[in-house]
């Protein structure tokens, strides 16, 4: 399990202290599949830095499955697989060489524990003598999960791998991570893609270097969650214009093809939104409530914590 | 007629490296003042359509015209007359934000006092005044986004050109940044953008499809959703998709 207390840590740009993360505290148990989800900026990377050691925190401490990221880094690098949010393997050496070469400086050989990542290598070892650099996004993605789990983690640290990839390698990517916690692994993830908050077993919101909440996603919808409308007109920009100058309307945000719209507490109690729409020329206006998701949770965190900068 | 009404014009459009046929004779029109979705999974050819299209490459076989100009023969035109903006590049990290704005501007044969005016209200409309002399690297990467789309407007071109603008951006500067997309339709320009966001495609006034260098699926989302029977562009997505045989960027 992970244990993150209280940590902090800033940057110094020029003369200015500038703070990455103000105070984190939670914990990840054994064999969950644990969500960071915020935007950039939030301090998810600083965070998964610390705990594989990369970084020393300011203040605070964290422990791996007992191990102290700072007293014990070497025995938290035996344990840990990373996968760096920037792709990080030899693009020089091919595929299998870059898997030989990680379970090498880990003291292992593939064949030791091929078992382990023979579902995920499996769909790339037909090209394990191209060059890595030659690779495309899902398959480098592949390979560095299978080049984090060579040496047999119990941990696995992946900083926002399904970055700029496309929904249906994103979707095999989840269905690899769901068997691999069924394997008994823990696994932290960060990602900025509020859909996959749900494929999670818990969250933690972060912005500014700060949890907003901790849950499940379902307890953290019907917590935060309040009603909701969806709406939408024939001229959608013309509507948002319109949403955003009535009183009783306290947001209202693009979402498919509707607006969610909130209104507000007082000003918005009994008011007939459709009526006040046809007065301002959308006739044809279509209103429906709605049960707000992760993403509308997360959009009315953000916007009542707004930034601290 | 179709001159006036349509600004991009692809017909059979190829591209082939070696013996890989990256881009596979696509068809099609983009309309002015439309939101165009340019959709496809990693490695269908939508890069090398969009390079196509923007004068970067040559195409193979085929024919084209953006603005009113062919891409084989007048690709300086096409570059002068567009915007594009990447998710990669965009604006010369350092740089401060007034920098980046009159390089760009100059770029484009801009006249100083139109670079100030435009510059002015740049920085009202995205509320930059005080950032104005802050080093573009220093800004958070959702206020470059935004900076980087004025940019890429900046010279007023009829159509613009982006490329995933949103990667990577939190849900609240991700919808600030698609208000400026229909703000900037509104007021005449025509968008031509990819995305891996589903929610995103929604916002298109019509969506195009690519799976192994054709185009599969051309229509608006309301159309898509009925004919391939999901309530969702992703269910239309992932559908298509599937029937993928490449892999591969």
């Amino acid at each position: 399990m992970i244990k993150i207390n209280n940590i902090s840590k800033s940057y110094k740009n020029r003369k200015e202290s500038v703070p990455a993360l103000r105070g984190v505290s939670f914990s990840v148990k054994k064999g969950e599949l644990f969500g960071l989800i915020g935007p950039d900026g939030a301090g998810k990377t600083s965070l998964l830095r610390i705990l594989t050691t990369l970084l020393l925190p300011d203040s605070g401490t964290a422990i791996l499955n007992g191990f102290d990221t700072v007293k014990d880094y070497k025995s938290i690098r035996q344990i840990t697989g990373y996968m760096p949010g920037k792709f990080s393997l030899y693009q020089d050496l091919s595929v299998e060489e870059n898997l030989e070469f990680f379970a090498t400086i880990f003291k292992t050989t593939i064949q030791a524990n091929y078992h382990l990542i023979k579902d995920i290598y499996g769909q790339i070892e037909p090209f394990k003598t191209r060059k890595t650099g030659k690779l495309s996004g899902g398959m480098k993605q592949k390979l560095a999960l299978s080049c984090a789990l060579i040496h047999k983690p119990e941990i696995l640290l992946l900083d926002e791998p399904t970055t700029g990839v496309d929904v249906v390698s994103r979707k095999e990517f989840w269905q690899m991570l769901q068997r691999l916690k069924e394997q008994g692994l823990t696994i932290l993830v960060a990602t900025p893609y509020m859909d996959e908050a749900v494929l999670c077993d818990r969250v933690a919101l972060m912005q500014d270097g700060r949890i907003l909440d901790i849950d499940t996603p379902a307890r953290l919808i019907e917590k935060n969650g309040h009603d909701m409308l969806a709406v939408k007109a024939q001229d959608m920009y013309n509507l948002l214009l319109t949403l955003r100058e009535c009183e009783a309307v306290e947001s209202a945000f693009l979402f498919g093809e509707y607006y969610h719209v909130t209104l507000a507490k007082e000003a918005g109690k009994n008011f007939d939104l459709l009526k006040w729409l046809a007065g301002k020329n959308h006739q044809q206006a279509e209103i429906k409530s709605i049960r707000p998701g992760i993403e509308d949770i997360f959009m009315n965190l953000m916007q009542n914590h707004p930034h601290a900068s | 007629m179709q001159a006036e009404t349509s600004i991009i014009n692809a017909t059979q459009l190829t591209k082939t490296f070696g013996d890989f046929t990256a881009v596979d004779a696509i068809s099609f029109e983009v309309k002015k003042g439309e939101i165009f979705g340019f959709l496809g999974a990693n490695g269908a050819g939508k890069t090398t359509a969009m390079r196509m299209l923007c004068g970067l490459i040559l195409p193979t076989s085929g024919k084209a015209t953006v603005a009113g100009f062919d891409v084989f023969k007048q690709s300086e035109s096409i570059k002068q007359n567009i915007g594009y903006m990447s998710q990669k590049f965009s604006l010369y990290e350092d740089l401060t934000v007034k920098e980046n704005m009159r390089l760009f501007g100059g770029i484009y044969g801009m006249g100083i006092k139109a670079i100030k005016e435009k510059m002015a209200l740049i920085l009202h409309e995205l509320d930059l005044r005080k950032e104005q002399n802050t080093l573009v690297k220093s800004l958070p990467l959702g206020w470059k986004q935004k900076l980087a789309f004025s940019v890429a407007i900046f010279h007023e071109p009829p159509i613009v050109f982006l490329d995933e603008p949103t990667g990577g951006v939190d849900p609240v500067t991700r919808r600030e940044f698609w208000e400026l997309i229909y703000r900037s339709a509104h007021s005449g320009t025509t968008i031509f953008v990819t995305t891996h966001y589903m929610d995103e495609a929604e916002y298109c006034n019509r969506v195009c499809i690519m799976v192994d260098g054709k185009i599969e699926a051309l229509d608006t989302p309301t159309a898509l959703r009925k004919e391939f029977n999901t309530e969702s562009m992703e269910g239309v997505f992932l559908q298509l998709a599937r029937r993928a045989t490449r892999t591969g960027d």
